[in-house]
Order: C-alpha cells, then sequence, then structure tokens
C-alpha cells in the first residue's frame, strides 16, 4: 500500500481515545498475513497493508461491543461494518474505521495451485502487478492477475464505503454488477444432476469444523448456531453428506440479503470447498427481486428484514 | 535386527492393490486443491509429495461412527409398555493407512494413552486401533509450520508406525517397526532391503538438518500453570481466534468427541462425533453455565492440555506430534509455538515486587508462597479435567 504511513499516522492520533485498532501484520511466513491487534505504540511499527492483508477483521467487531475499536477496512470489509452497523449489531460511535483504496487481494489457493509446494517460503515481495515467491529456492514471478482474489477482479466498492479516516487515494473501478456473477450463470446452465453431484462430491470432505461460520462477519448466532444445537435439534452430528450440505444451505439462507460477499467463508475452510457460490447465487437472486445490495448504505433496512404490503417482483397471487 | 525391505517405485501402486485384497487402503490425494485421505483408487493415484491438508485421523477416530444401534418395539396390547432392542456396533473393517507421515501416526499414540492404557479401554477405538496399519513415508524436508522436533520427535521417527518407508534410488526402504506391519511384508514384490539402508539413513540425516531450528518448550507444563488464571494474558493470545474448529479437527493429537441419539422414528443410532474444546457448546452445561465462556478460556485449554495438563498425567509427553497443520490451516494464523512460548517467556510484573535482597537469584525461579497457593488450586482444577479425559465414555453431553 502507497500510504501506509498515512495511514499509520492516522492510527496513532487515534490510538490514544480507542481500546485497541485491529489491522495486520506479517504471518508465519513471508507470504501470510494475521490480524493484528494494536494496543500499544509500537505495535503501530508492525502495521502491514498489502495484497496478502485477506482477513475481513469486521468479523472481530460484534464480539468486542462496548469497547472502543479502531479497524482497518478494505472496501468490501467495509461493507460488513455497515452491514453490521444497518443490522444494529455494532455501534456507531464505537467503532472507527480505518479506510483506504484498495487494489485487491491474493487468493493462497491460486498461489498454491501455480507454486505447489509452499511449506517453505523464503520471501514474498507483492507489488501493484505481481507476486515474487521464493519457495524452497526457486524463484516464482506471479502475476497479480493470476493470483488475484476473484472477489478483487470484479470489485466495485475498492474504496471504504463508509470511514472516519482515509489514507491515500481513491481508487476507480469500471466492474458492473454482471461482472461478478459470471460463475453463477456458467453454474445455473449445468444440467441439475451435474449441480447436485458437484455438491455432493465437494461437501463430502467437509470436516465440520464451521469455521466458514465463524470466519463469517454476518454470523453472529455462532454459539447458538442450528448446526450444533440440540434443542431445537435441526441436524444430526453425523458425518454425512446431507447433513453437511445442509448447513451451507442454511447459512446461505440466514444470509441471504445480508451477505457482503467478502468471501471469507470460503477464504477459511481448510479443506477448499467453494461454498462462496451459494452465497453469490442468493445475492444474485436477492439484487433480482429487491434490487438490494448488503453493506452499502447504514440507513438502509435488509430487505428480509422488512416487507412491502405489495412487492415489486413476488406475485403472491396469480389471478 | 528388524526386517527390511525394498519396493521399486513401480511396483508400489501394484503393492496397494494387493494390500487392498485384504484391508482398506486409505492414501492421500488431491481432492479440489486440498490433499485427503481416500480408499486407494488405482486410478485416481496417490499423491505424497507433502504433508496432507488433513491426517489421516478418521482410520482410527472417525468423524462420526455409531456406537449402537437401537429400535423401540411397542406392545400391541399394552402402548405404555415399550421394550427396546439395542445393538452394539464394533468396527470390524481393516485398514492400511498409506503415505502418512510420521507425525500422522505418532499422533495416535498420544490417543493409546487415554483409550487403551487408563483405567477403562475405550472398546471402539481399540478395535480400530488393532485393525489398522500405518505405512508411514519419511519427510524429504520439513515446512516452515513443522515442529516435530520440538516434540520428542522428528521426520522419520516410527513412533506410532507399523512399517516406516524412506526414498531411496528407484524405490524406497522399508522398515518393519511393530509386528503387525511384518503381516504386510509377505508381497513377492518387497525384495530385501537391506543394502540400501545406507542411503535410507543419509536421506533421513538430511530430512533431520532441513528441519528449522525446534522451539524450546521446556518447562511448558508449570509455565502454562502458572498464566492459568492471568485473564489478560490470555484475552491477548486469542484476539485474533475466531473460535472455530479447524485447528482441531486436523489435529492428529485432538481426541474430544460427542455423543448423540439421531433418531429416526422408532429407531435410531447413538453416534459418537468429533467435538473440540474450541467450540461454545462443548463446555455448556444442563443448567445453562458455562465454564468456558469465552474464546480465551477455550483457546487456554487447548494450549494448555497439549503443554501442560496432558504432559502432567503421561509422563511428561507432549500432547502434540508438532504436524503445525493448526498454524497453517487457521483461518488468521494462530500458532500454537508462540503462545507456548509467550506462556514460558511469561514474567509476573506483581512477582517482581519481591524485594530483590539476593541479586543472583532468578526472580522468577522463586515463587513468592502466593504463587504456590494459585497453583495447588491448578492443579485440582486440572485434576478434574483429566478424570474427564481418561473416561471418554462418560462424556455425553448430546443427551441433554
Ligand atoms: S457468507 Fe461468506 S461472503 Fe458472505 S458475508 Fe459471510 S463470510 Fe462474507
Ligand atoms: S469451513 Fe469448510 S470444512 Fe469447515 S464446516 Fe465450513 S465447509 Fe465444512
Ligand atoms: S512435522 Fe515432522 S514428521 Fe510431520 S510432516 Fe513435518 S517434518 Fe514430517
Ligand atoms: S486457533 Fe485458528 S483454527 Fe483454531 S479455533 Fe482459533 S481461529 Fe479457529
Ligand atoms: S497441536 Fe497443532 S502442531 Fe500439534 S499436533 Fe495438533 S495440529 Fe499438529
Amino acid at each position: 500500500m502507497q500510504n501506509l504511513e498515512d495511514l499509520k499516522e492516522q492510527v496513532r492520533k487515534a490510538l490514544p481515545e480507542l481500546d485497541v485498532v485491529i489491522g495486520w501484520t506479517g504471518g508465519y511466513d513471508p507470504l501470510h498475513a494475521t490480524p493484528h491487534f494494536i494496543r500499544r505504540d509500537e505495535d503501530i511499527d508492525k502495521l502491514q497493508v498489502n495484497a496478502l492483508c485477506v482477513h475481513n477483521l469486521a468479523t472481530y467487531l460484534p464480539s468486542m461491543r462496548g469497547k472502543k475499536v479502531g479497524i482497518i477496512v478494505k472496501g468490501c470489509d467495509s461493507r460488513s461494518v455497515v452491514e453490521l452497523l444497518q443490522e444494529k449489531l455494532i455501534d456507531r460511535e464505537d467503532v472507527t474505521i480505518f479506510g483506504f483504496g484498495c487494489t485487491g487481494v491474493v487468493d493462497q489457493t491460486k498461489i498454491r495451485r501455480i507454486v505447489g509446494d509452499v511449506g517453505n517460503i523464503d520471501s514474498c515481495e507483492v507489488s501493484g502487478s505481481e507476486v515474487k515467491v521464493s519457495a524452497s529456492g526457486t524463484e516464482h514471478k506471479l502475476a497479480m492477475s493470476d493470483v488475484l482474489s476473484e472477489k478483487c477482479a470484479t470489485c466495485r466498492y475498492p474504496n471504504a464505503v463508509l470511514s472516519d479516516h482515509f489514507a491515500g487515494a481513491e481508487i476507480t473501478s469500471t466492474a458492473t454488477f454482471e461482472d461478478g456473477y459470471k460463475d453463477v450463470v456458467e453454474f445455473e446452465e449445468k444440467p441439475e444432476e451435474e449441480k447436485f453431484g458437484f455438491w455432493l462430491k465437494e461437501m463430502d470432505r467437509c470436516i465440520r469444523c464451521y469455521a466458514c461460520r465463524n470466519a463469517c462477519p454476518m454470523c453472529v448466532c455462532r454459539d447458538h448456531c442450528v448446526a450444533q444445537s440440540r434443542d431445537p435439534h435441526w441436524l444430526s452430528q453425523e458425518a454425512h453428506v446431507r447433513d453437511k450440505w445442509m448447513f451451507q444451505v442454511i447459512h446461505a439462507y440466514h444470509l441471504a440479503g445480508r451477505c457482503t460477499e467478502c468471501g471469507e467463508c470460503q477464504r477459511a475452510c481448510p479443506v477448499d470447498i467453494p461454498i462462496l457460490l451459494f452465497k453469490k447465487k442468493m445475492n444474485k437472486e436477492i439484487k433480482e427481486v429487491f434490487d438490494y445490495e448488503a453493506g452499502i448504505n447504514p440507513d438502509a433496512t435488509p430487505p428480509l428484514m422488512t416487507f412491502k404490503a405489495e412487492e415489486d417482483k413476488i406475485t403472491e397471487r396469480k389471478w | 535386527m528388524a526386517q527390511t525391505k525394498f519396493i521399486k517405485k513401480e511396483s508400489l501402486s501394484a503393492w496397494l492393490e494387493e494390500l487392498g485384497q485384504a484391508h482398506t487402503v486409505l492414501a492421500p490425494r488431491f481432492e479440489g486443491d486440498s490433499i485427503i485421505f481416500r480408499p486407494y483408487d488405482s486410478e485416481k493415484g496417490v499423491f505424497i509429495d507433502r504433508e496432507a491438508t488433513a491426517p489421516p485421523k478418521k482410520a482410527i477416530f472417525p468423524q462420526s461412527e455409531t456406537l449402537l444401534e437401537y429400535s423401540q418395539i411397542k406392545d400391541m396390547e399394552n402402548l405404555t409398555k415399550i421394550a427396546i432392542d439395542v445393538k452394539e456396533t464394533i468396527p470390524t473393517t481393516t485398514y492400511v493407512v498409506f503415505g502418512g507421515r510420521p507425525c500422522d501416526a505418532r499422533g495416535f499414540t498420544m490417543f493409546d494413552r487415554v483409550y487403551l492404557d487408563g483405567d477403562q479401554v475405550d472398546v471402539y477405538y481399540k478395535a480400530r486401533r488393532e485393525n489398522t496399519c500405518f505405512i508411514t513415508l519419511t519427510c524429504e524436508k520439513g515446512e516452515t509450520t513443522c515442529f516435530c522436533n520440538a516434540v520428542g520427535s522428528g521426520p522419520s521417527d516410527p513412533d506410532g508406525s507399523d512399517l516406516l518407508i524412506t526414498p531411496v534410488t528407484d524405490g524406497y526402504y522399508i522398515e518393519c517397526v511393530s509386528t503387525k506391519g511384518e503381516g504386510l511384508l509377505a508381497s513377492s514384490l518387497l525384495t530385501d532391503g537391506s543394502s540400501m539402508e545406507g542411503e535410507a539413513t543419509k536421506y533421513k540425516q538430511a530430512a533431520d538438518a532441513s528441519m528449522n531450528e525446534a522451539p524450546d518448550f521446556t518447562g511448558s507444563p508449570e509455565k502454562l500453570l502458572a498464566v492459568f488464571d492471568n485473564g489478560p494474558f490470555w484475552e491477548e493470545m486469542s484476539d485474533k481466534c475466531i473460535s472455530c474448529g479447524a485447528c482441531t479437527y486436523l489435529c492428529p493429537t485432538c481426541y474430544c468427541f460427542n455423543i448423540t441419539d439421531e433418531a429416526n422414528g422408532l429407531k435410531g443410532t447413538r453416534i459418537r462425533s468429533w467435538d473440540n474444546c474450541m467450540s461454545s457448546m462443548f463446555t455448556s452445561e444442563a443448567s445453562g453455565h458455562n465454564p468456558r465462556p469465552a474464546k480465551a478460556n477455550r483457546l487456554k485449554n487447548r494450549v494448555g492440555h497439549k503443554f501442560s495438563y496432558y504432559p502432567d498425567i503421561h509422563g511428561g509427553v507432549i500432547s502434540c506430534c508438532g504436524c503445525g497443520r493448526c498454524i497453517k490451516s487457521c483461518p488468521v494464523g494462530v500458532d500454537i509455538r508462540e503462545m507456548v512460548k509467550s506462556a514460558i517467556a511469561f514474567v509476573d510484573p506483581t512477582a517482581k515486587e519481591v524485594p530483590a535482597e539476593e541479586p543472583k537469584a532468578a526472580p522468577t525461579e522463586k515463587p513468592a508462597p502466593k504463587e504456590t497457593s494459585v497453583k495447588a488450586e491448578n492443579t485440582s482444577a486440572k485434576a478434574k479435567k483429566n478424570k474427564k479425559s481418561k473416561k471418554p465414555a462418560s462424556k455425553k453431553k448430546g443427551a441433554k
């Protein structure tokens, strides 16, 4: 990020009034970043903001309610903050938002596909157009366009949609809504058996760890989730693909009109199940039916949290 | 001298086919972008060049397994009278796990102390354990996240395996580690391996040398107890944790479970399925009380159990095999090595206030009387926990 120093300065000024500022720093190897909780001045020096900062930090906000929290957000992350505000799950006066113009983050799975063995990373340099990785002594020059996260390739909100501080210049995006849903359209066109077969195969390796749920900023009933609840008893605890798949369907439905498409659910999945597709399908439907996108306007009411006597696009009676 | 054999690289699939006639062979292969253990399929092959994404834990400790099947039989003459027919389901399938790493097989030695060596033997575990053989592959090199060398093991450790295979020119050098392993050596595809021993030894030495410097966990049992009641310490440690189950379900040594009855009309099954201490519901009591309400309490238990409570009652053995999956598969990069090291390095600022009348003695090594009493308290709290883990069959959270 070009204006990292400006951002650090903004954080430094704000920190005395805050309990914590959440950002990112270097992770367990040069290819990975990790969330960073800034409490002291010296923590600010370790702040890192670049294409490795994949995590959506808005996930932490609801559980920190009551504290004064600063949060550094990419454009997509800011939508989750806004959605949380819309749903009154966090309090505006307690959250200080640090935005910046985001040029995109990498998809670690894509990097693994190209590099193969990422177990020993010697170094990693990230620029706007390239990720240069040295793995087990071999240098790999990866074009950013090949390893960019899908959501970033079609991003329409690269700048925080809501912020108290903004570092650097805004980024312009030319992507359209349709650009982001080509994969959904392509999937929709497949025969039913093929779609079903795809999910049976993909969901089978789910270990029911619920990383997808807990990484999701909008999944706020985590500790009381129907997936594990015995009373009511909705899902069996068997390792059957039926139950694994059922949970994803439940997650997608609970997120309909609320999902900000940050992609954290899929990124968090330790066995790389492409579960974002479920959510994107719902978002596409929500847009078509309600002309609504989650997490853009803090004052808007999500469509499934309200109703119109006569919905514009839902015909309740045939006559 | 244990038996040694050699197998040509190109005969490997034929050997797996042969083994597959009597056993279910589980071997790692790519599925999507992850490397998962699946029943061997010659068309799909195996992928053994890296540590698998998920360990072969499910061979002996399935994600869910049926403990018993039941059906309720109504007496048609007297509908209030219901007889219950119960069928125990002890597993009988035999497995060969091929291509796991030393840490993967060694993980089960942590299970054994709990499920087999205690005063109660878990019959389901015992059956699967006896019915499963591990053909383990020596690692070529460690990854950044590997730290088997810090927990008393290493990239060619045969502990917990039945056969250890090490890559040599044109094939693999096979060492028989257990009597169970001997039973897998009958194949005519295997030839005498003694001439390959030197090459295999060199390979193992290179693997040892490739490892990162081992983090020093000396003193972790006491040091973790010393920070047991330190709320702020664990809050900071758990800041970024999102309290999911990825770390525990991918861990070869995590052995906790839940027991639930899954009914289907008048019939049903009692199953045991994976559960984990990072989940809030894990300790949720029938009264509604939860002794580990926050993620800080839960993460403390994960680290504490592996590096303190378990070693405390099992001869100092750390209940982590160092595979590093919990680090690299954690969605937010929580690093168990760092947490243990932080606990070891932690100096209680209040302990410093003890008058420094003996400047040469290290203040942290001389616990103030107050600290000793805290420790005693923790030990009893811990004893309770351990009782629970020693008697897994009594843990039945599901049936409220
Ligand atoms: S469902 Fe997935 S993409 Fe949508 S908000 Fe949650 S984590 Fe983000
Ligand atoms: S993160 Fe992946 S493996 Fe875990 S519950 Fe979700 S889909 Fe299943
Ligand atoms: S932890 Fe050790 S045994 Fe396990 S994969 Fe790494 S080097 Fe091999
Ligand atoms: S340490 Fe990581 S994988 Fe484990 S519960 Fe916390 S966030 Fe999930
Ligand atoms: S605690 Fe982590 S490193 Fe240790 S065995 Fe479990 S997953 Fe592997």
